[in-house]
């Protein structure tokens, strides 16, 4: 048991003492790599990168942590690591590249280990279990960071496509138009209804189309964002018209016992601007030619 | 041997997915698979559309009450119909009066309280089970031409 423990400490004691060849090692290891990336990265950069990480590692590594990845210790390590792997990811390194990176951290230290249990199998096998382990979750922390950040993009993404998506057509004087695309839920028809709100005021507008054509499908979710939708915007003092009500969806609508009959609804964008045109007067009228003369 | 011919003949399972859903982004990519089985038995677009509504309104529900849970889609045949069953699993706080949850216009929340009655008018067969402080099990089928 004593000896067990004391060989721990040995470990860790002994790569701190090290640190200088264990950098040079990587190092070495890294620039005798065919896949050395010195075109993203110059060589200065990145030993400044390499030391910056041996550095943060062996300041912290102890007897205890060295088999308890989880230890609050390494926090700092793994703060280097995500920074390396978000800069790497934005420099263009590819996953496979940060990765084998940090991965070749663990030859450089396992050699040193060799070198100093050569004639202690045992032991070395001990240690070098313990390096793999730690160095093994390094890995993981930097795949998990770049994951994030392609995360991140879409998430941003998918904000972005919200925006795009919901555009207010003004079609004529006084009617506005709202093309639909996709499903309706409630992050999305907040976005439409504070367009559509807002262009109403901005164009004095008094009849708005909601064409639904591109729904896919109107579950009884997407049926209470619109009757909201179209009670804001009667409170505006403005008519709402849905558009684009296909024959299955009308079906689908029924059986659910959706009760639309409030509002004003069409089959076709053609027929709701007809109706728009009706309620504000208007006539679409085929140019009479002047020169016939019937009599 | 005699009382055979009184048995319900029980489905055969042709195929089956299973996907959890546990967020509003799920939903969607549900529903698409739940379109691409019912399209590959053929089903028309009618019945293709009540069943992706009926199946978004479970998942939608399941997201709500239970924070999401387990979905299963099965294509199954009886006899000459093929179909589409759709099985949806929660660990949510279950329903204390299934009889009143199935009523038209009945809502814990602050929905049209349309989803549990419209969904089973939308499928050729419903089946809801649900323990209080357990769960929730809901089971539709969709028959091709039902």
């Amino acid at each position: 048991m004593h000896k067990f423990l004391f060989m721990k400490i040995e470990i860790a004691r002994m790569l701190q003492k090290k640190k200088k060849q264990i950098i040079d090692l990587w190092m070495k290891n890294q620039l005798a790599d065919s896949a050395l990336r010195d075109d993203l990265m110059s060589n200065d950069e990145l030993r400044a990168q390499s030391e910056e990480l041996v550095d943060a590692l062996l300041k912290k590594l102890t007897d205890d942590n060295l088999s308890n990845i989880e230890s609050a210790d390494f926090e700092n390590v793994y703060e280097i690591l995500g920074g390396i792997s978000i800069t790497r990811a934005r420099q263009g390194f590819s996953p496979r590249e940060t990765g084998l990176y940090i991965y070749s951290l663990k030859d450089a230290l396992l050699s040193i280990l060799q070198q100093e249990f050569k004639n202690d199998p045992v032991q070395l096998y001990e240690a070098s279990m313990r390096v793999s382990k730690l160095i093994d979750s390094f890995g993981i922390v930097t795949f998990e960071t770049f994951i994030k950040g392609r995360e991140e993009i879409i998430l941003r993404q998918t904000d972005e496509i919200t925006e795009i998506s919901t555009p207010v057509i003004r079609v004529w004087d006084g009617i506005l138009a709202l093309p639909i695309i996709g499903t309706l839920d409630s992050a999305r028809t907040q976005v439409v209804m504070e367009n559509l709100l807002q262009e109403i005021v901005n164009t004095g507008s008094s009849i708005a189309i909601l064409d639904i054509s591109g729904v896919p499908a109107v579950d009884s979710l997407v049926a209470q964002h619109l009757i909201k939708t179209v009670s804001a915007t009667r409170l505006m003092g403005a008519e709402c018209i849905i558009s684009g009500i296909r024959p299955e969806i009308a079906q689908t609508v029924v059986h659910l016992g959706i009760d639309l009959s409030n509002v004003v609804t069409k089959a076709t964008l053609a027929s709701a601007l007809k109706y728009a045109y009706s309620i504000l007067q208007l006539e679409v009228r085929k140019k009479q030619n002047n020169l016939v003369k019937t009599n | 041997m005699e009382k055979n011919w009184m048995k319900p003949i029980t489905p055969t399972v042709l195929n089956k997915d299973k996907l959890s859903v546990f967020k509003e982004q799920d939903v969607v990519p549900f529903r698409n698979r739940v379109k691409e089985y019912a399209t590959r038995i053929g089903m028309g677009l009618v019945n293709q559309t009540k069943l992706i509504t009926a199946a978004s309104e479970l998942v939608r529900n399941m997201l709500r009450y239970a924070d999401g849970g387990e979905t299963l889609i099965e294509v199954i045949s009886k006899g000459r119909e093929n179909g589409i069953r759709l099985t949806f699993t929660d660990k949510g706080p279950g329903i204390a009066n299934i009889e009143q949850a199935m009523k038209d216009g009945f809502t814990t929340g602050k929905s049209l309280g349309l989803g549990l009655p419209g969904t089973k008018r939308l499928v050729s067969e419903f089946d809801i089970k649900s323990v209080v402080g357990k769960g929730t099990t809901v089971t539709v089928v969709k028959w091709k031409n039902g």
